[in-house]
């Protein structure tokens, strides 16, 4: 009877699970040693995967077939096959792997190791490691520009960015931000990235064709203390729009004129908001808010937050599949 | 003159110039800090079981003058540490000669208040002093000196935290015990302000005055000791550890014990780990093969705060240096979750309190609802209005 039981729940489980009904968004929960897989139509959690200690950066392959998670404790980069929903792989990753990103090539994924003050290159299918760059203290942020032609890192102490040619990689410019640089987010069209400054309290724009900063905000949350508006995960509209800065232990997301720099809005979310990503037709918004455990769901034409969806404790990383 | 020696010649000249161009854009800069510390006996101590590290504050410098090089190899900056652990106070001040004589200009010191006061007044006005040792409230209050900044928090910074923690728990009846040295002595008198601040009630306030050896007679002498109608938590001020870690579970009503053993506020400590600490944690573990404490935090923010500026400026002046620190430009990221600034009042460095026992965090002041017009972080130790000190006009 009980295993009866079993196999019904987990048919239902498996019936519930079956990609390609909705779009799904992937949360990483950074002290659960999880992901919460919400599905988007519904806004619930639909399944929670297992995955390595200590699970923080996540991204999917330009294909959307798999979803690259840093294991940041067990100091590798596994890969979940969408498909089955299992680990299939691990990729080499130095030490505690943060965040990362995957060039255009869909080849070369570009790991920031935290305590080794290193960028690792790795080629996924080979697994060779193609180089590793010295960058600053506590890299943090990565970022590869949609053209391929940059990868840009952050580090945290060192408060810059390093900007690393992608075909030598070699660091051709380093730019000094605000305190604590944490993210990266280029614009579509490659000229434009935007980087936050956790502790500076700053994001600061940069003009890629010239390494130049052209323009540098801030923010201010009524009610607040100011050194609790930290800037965190940034995401863009497509449209050049909007962009959407995640202010950390302020609970709020700003909602800022992606032209003008404005700050329009500040949304109030779950505590300490994180990271955030857009929906595959960009009507909606989730955030992942680490110490209240639950991903904020945000309707970008109202500009209001709707839902909040109970996740694992501290999740860190969102990312949403436009195929599935 | 042939013509290859000519070709060589401009070429060399070429050579040169490029250099030089070079050498202004990258604009390399070479910067030595000195590192003094002296640590006086304590004397043989009870609860000696786990001794404090020799080192403590020295290794934090260490680290600290790393993490600037990594940063500095980017814009052409160089650090380097001159150090020494002196034996005696005497020697303490010998070396800081040594080393100002030699022309390093920018000093973290770890030592007590009086060897600190005599090095800051020989230092003069282009010298900057770091204060990561001495926690003497005098220090902060009436005592100032221009050129002395201080990034180990005060008696008072620790204390008050404690304060608006038992305050915030409704624990507000305490039983307080305070040793006989002159830094208990320092300790419980912070605690008794504090505990006018924050509306608590000191319902017994006992010296220590045993000599036995607790390790025999602690579960027998301490309840007696600390027979009381009621409390709601009770209060060690004993900064060498001479009694102090015998006082928990062995008191006359079933209380926790907080203060400088049980529960207590410090600068630093291991179990730190929220806002990217666990990678200071590790680094500092990689360095020194032992966990960080708050001497060595105080000598690391004392050196990081040095590298943000020279980093900004692209100068090494401690005159520059200081006009940086004391500005709205600077802030320090040190993993407390809040960017960290000088007062300027008394050059004391605002930060977070984590209140800790010793496999875990408890808390970190300041805590929610202590409300302060200019930052929160200004409701932990002597405010503007209640220091006497104006180092900045």
């Amino acid at each position: 009877m009980k295993t009866l039981f079993k196999h019904a729940a987990l048919a239902t489980m498996i019936g519930l699970s079956t990609p390609g009904l909705a779009s799904l968004a992937y949360v990483s929960n950074e002290k659960d040693n999880t992901l919460s897989v919400i599905d988007t139509e519904t806004q619930d959690v639909i399944e929670t995967i297992d995955v390595g200690q200590r699970p923080r950066g996540i991204l999917l392959s330009k294909d959307y077939t798999k979803l690259y998670i840093c294991a940041s404790d067990d100091d590798t980069v596994q890969v979940l096959d969408l498909a089955t929903r299992k680990i299939v792989d691990t990729l080499p990753s130095g030490e505690d792997p943060e965040q990362f990103s995957l060039h255009p090539n869909n080849k070369h994924l570009y790991i920031a190791n935290e305590d080794d003050a290193i960028v690792t290159v790795v080629d996924v299918e080979t697994k060779d490691v193609l180089a590793q760059i010295d960058v600053g203290i506590e890299p943090e942020g990565m970022a590869v520009s949609p053209n391929g032609k940059w990868a840009v890192n952050t580090s945290e102490t060192t408060s810059m960015l390093h900007w690393i040619n992608t075909e030598t990689f070699e660091i051709e410019k380093n730019i000094v931000v605000g305190q604590r640089p944490r993210h990266v987010e280029f614009t579509r069209d490659s000229k434009i990235a935007w980087a936050s400054a956790e502790i500076g309290g700053t994001v600061h724009i940069i003009d890629v064709d010239n390494l130049e900063q052209i323009h540098e905000m801030s923010f201010k949350v009524s009610g607040v203390n100011q050194d609790r508006v930290q800037p965190v995960g940034i995401e863009l509209t497509s449209d050049g729009k909007y962009a959407f800065v995640a202010l950390g232990p302020s609970n709020h997301v700003a909602v800022v004129d992606a032209q003008t720099y404005e700050v329009l809005d500040y949304l109030l979310v779950g505590a300490r908001v994180w990271q955030l990503d857009l929906d595959k037709d960009e009507k909606h918004l989730y955030t992942t808010n680490g110490v209240s455990g639950d991903v904020s769901v945000i309707d970008v034409e109202d500009l209001k937050v709707i839902k909040s969806i109970k996740v694992g404790r501290y999740p860190w990383g969102v990312v949403i599949d436009p195929t599935s | 003159m042939p013509r290859y020696q000519l070709m060589r010649l401009l070429g060399l000249t070429a050579l040169l110039w490029l250099s030089l161009v070079l050498s202004v854009q990258a604009a390399p800069l070479q910067l030595t800090i000195g590192y003094i510390q002296w640590i006086p006996d304590t004397g043989p101590v009870l609860s000696n079981v786990i001794p404090e590290p020799e080192d403590a504050g020295l290794r934090g410098a260490e680290l600290a003058i790393a993490d600037n090089s990594t940063t500095g190899k980017f814009l052409g900056q160089t650090y380097s540490l001159q150090s020494k652990v002196a034996d005696s106070g005497e020697a303490a001040i010998a070396a800081f000669d040594t080393m100002h004589q030699s022309g390093i200009e920018l000093f973290v010191v770890n030592a007590p208040a009086a060897t600190l006061k005599t090095i800051t007044e020989k230092a003069g006005a282009n010298t900057l002093i770091f204060n990561a040792g001495a926690k003497d409230d005098a220090l902060r209050t009436g005592q100032c000196r221009a050129n002395l900044l201080h990034t180990i928090p005060s008696y008072a910074m620790l204390t008050d935290a404690l304060g608006q923690w038992l305050n915030q728990r409704r624990w507000d009846e305490v039983f307080l015990i305070t040793g006989p040295t002159e830094a208990d002595k320092g300790w419980a008198d912070a605690f008794r302000r504090s505990a006018k601040r924050f509306g608590l009630e000191i319902v017994e306030d006992k010296p220590w005055t045993f000599d036995a050896d607790l390790r025999r007679t602690a579960s027998r002498e301490l309840p007696l000791f600390t027979q009381a109608s009621d409390y709601d938590a009770v209060v060690v001020a004993d900064v060498r550890g001479d009694f102090g870690e015998y006082v928990p579970y062995n008191t006359w009503l079933p209380r926790p014990v907080v203060g400088t053993q049980g529960m207590s506020p410090v600068t630093w400590h291991r179990v730190v780990e929220s806002w990217g600490a666990a990678q200071l944690q590790n680094r500092f573990r990689e360095l020194a093969g032992r966990n960080m404490n708050s001497e060595d935090y105080a000598a690391w923010a004392a050196i990081r705060a040095i590298g943000t500026a020279v980093t900004d400026l692209k100068s090494a002046e401690p005159a520059e240096i200081r006009n940086f620190l004391f500005s709205d430009k600077f802030q320090l990221a040190a993993f407390k979750g809040r960017k960290l600034t000088f007062r300027d009042w008394n050059g004391q460095l605002r930060q977070p309190i984590p209140l800790v026992h010793p496999r875990g965090l408890v808390a970190r002041a300041p805590f929610e609802g202590f409300l302060h017009p200019n930052t929160q972080m200004d409701t932990l130790g002597f405010d503007r209005p209640e220091s006497e000190c104006r180092i900045n006009g």
